[in-house]
């Protein structure tokens, strides 16, 4: 039961809050099925970005279109929120049914088992831990079934031991099912396991853009991956002249 | 330890100790003599004169009469609150058209009106359910408005982006989140309901509690007159549990409801 993934352009896009901007002309083509990860430092419009394909934000200028359609019904997209955002008043499992008709209920306690958590369908959010909080947001994403999933840091509040089983069930579903995923983290091996393609985002625009070429399962320990995590990390670490991208601006 | 087993079932019966002792002691100044039954009758003499006037059906009358009284208000007062808090609460046109003049009124205090209402209605019924539906009104109002207002933005953006519109997302995400704060204002509400049917209905009255008291003031029967303030007293708290109640089902998801044995 594999979906078609959706595509994405975006030519020249932009987005600016009053007067400051955050993501400044972006170019970027994103594949059906593909895997893409973005890391980047805090506040450089990462979640900025996921929203605006999500369709939750307008963009400044330029163009985004998901599968040749300029957005505006968002039925195919799923986000999942950096904070959960479940409904405090509804139980797990209404929380992952949310929006459905019909008869969800069997669909939405198999997506819970999914994500490991059958016997917590009738607990309340607030008798949740942070990280099973995310699962069930994670579960409420995946019964939809998206063409394209946006994750924004869905595995921020694991433990390491959660959060590599997370990790291979999000690359499962994933191989499963075909969609399209960007993913925002933090974690830059995080991003090396799972993407087939590492955006690194600064000063609002793509400053590197690194295919990954390794074959599924990948082993982290392998030299190759730890090549790719130490690229990732020194274009973090290491902006490309700030100041280079300033004058140009300037001189624009 | 020895002493433990035996301070363990006096536990639960440690708060009532103070007032049985309070009891006690009226009861005894007032059979003594020391007490005049003029100003204070003994717990006895109240109950007594509670029997007989419940074994005459008297005072299943009144407290019918009162309780219709107070319910009715509430209904009109509470229902008419909750409806406008939702209409300013949902649309900023509502809250431009509306919110300013109710506020405005707000500060009239309402029992303020009773000398004009009784001009307007007389000293019938309508005039009571009028001043405890205009109790009533305000805190439901406003903390209806203020529920609906401090729901999480987020919350609301999530859910319209799982396709709850309308109806769906008033009744999944809007009225819970509310609720809480709605049913704040329902127990202040209910404050509100008793006080002024108390002093609307000893202000001028020819059924109901405040009569029986105002009634008994003019044959000094001390006892009767006590007997209706323990039957305010008893109303409010019976009216405070039942809210008590409501948020114990409706609230049962919010950690600050859960009950703590549990
Ligand atoms: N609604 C808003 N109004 C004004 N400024 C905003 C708004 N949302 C985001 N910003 C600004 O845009 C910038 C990027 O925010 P964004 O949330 O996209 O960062 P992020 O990359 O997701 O950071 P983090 O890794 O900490 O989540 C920040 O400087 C933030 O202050
Ligand atoms: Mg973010």
């Amino acid at each position: 039961m594999s979906i078609q993934g959706s595509r994405i352009h975006l030519r020249q896009l932009s987005k600016q809050f009053q007067q400051t901007p955050v993501l400044q002309q972006i170019d970027l083509d994103i594949q059906a099925g593909e895997f893409i990860a973005i890391v980047g430092r805090s506040g450089c419009g990462k979640s900025t970005l996921l929203r605006l394909l999500a369709g939750l934000e307008q963009s400044s200028s330029g163009l985004l279109s998901i599968d040749g359609k300029a957005l505006g019904e968002v039925g195919q997209t799923r986000l999942m929120f950096q904070d959960d955002r479940l409904l405090p008043w509804k139980t797990v499992l209404d929380n992952v049914g949310l929006g459905l008709k019909g008869a969800w209920q069997d669909r939405a306690r198999q997506v819970l088992a999914e994500v490991g958590l059958s016997e917590k369908a009738k607990a309340w959010p607030a008798q949740l831990s942070g990280g099973q909080r995310q699962r069930v947001a994670l579960a409420r994403a995946l019964i939809h079934q998206p063409h394209l999933l946006l994750l924004d840091e869905p595995l921020g509040a694991l433990d390491a031991l959660t959060r590599l089983e997370m990790q291979s069930l999000i690359e499962r579903i994933w191989q499963e099912h075909q969609f399209t995923v960007v993913l925002v983290t933090h974690d830059v091996p995080e991003a090396v396991q799972l993407a087939d393609r590492v955006l690194v985002l600064e000063a609002g625009q793509v400053a590197l853009d690194l295919p990954i070429t390794l074959t599924r399962s990948r082993d982290m320990a392998s030299p190759e991956a730890v090549q790719y995590s130490a690229q990732i990390l020194q274009k973090i670490l290491r902006p490309t002249s700030v100041t280079g991208l300033h004058q140009s601006r300037l001189a624009s | 330890m020895h002493n433990s087993s035996r301070t363990h079932w006096l536990q639960p019966l440690l708060p009532w100790l103070v007032p049985l002792l309070l009891i006690a002691l009226w009861q005894w100044s007032v059979s003594s003599g020391w007490l005049s039954n003029r100003v204070l009758p003994a717990p006895s003499a109240v109950l007594k004169a509670g029997w007989e006037l419940l074994s005459s059906g008297q005072l299943i009358h009144h407290l019918g009469v009162s309780f219709q009284r107070a319910a009715l208000g509430f209904v009109i007062g509470g229902g008419l609150g909750l409806a406008l808090g939702l209409i300013t609460g949902l649309s900023r046109w509502g809250e431009s058209l509306i919110d300013s003049s109710v506020q405005m009124i707000r500060n009239v205090p309402h029992l303020a009106l009773i000398p004009l209402v009784i001009i307007w209605f007389g000293i019938d019924e309508t005039a009571k359910v009028f001043l405890v539906a205009l109790g009533t009104l305000f805190p439901i109002y406003l903390n209806t408005f203020h529920g609906i207002r401090q729901i999480d933005s987020g919350l609301r953006e999530m859910a319209q982006s799982y396709g709850l519109t309308g109806w769906a997302l008033f009744r999944d995400v809007i009225l819970p989140g509310a609720l809480p704060s709605i049913l704040v204002g329902v127990r202040f509400a209910l404050g509100f309901m008793w006080l002024t049917l108390i002093v609307a209905e000893t202000i001028s009255a020819r059924e109901g509690i405040g009569y029986l008291a105002m009634d008994a003031r003019e044959f000094l029967r001390t006892d009767v007159v006590v007997l209706a303030i323990l039957l305010y007293a008893l109303l409010g708290k019976l009216a405070d549990v039942l809210v008590r109640l409501l948020e114990r089902v409706w609230l049962r998801w919010h950690p600050a409801y859960v009950r703590s044995s549990s």
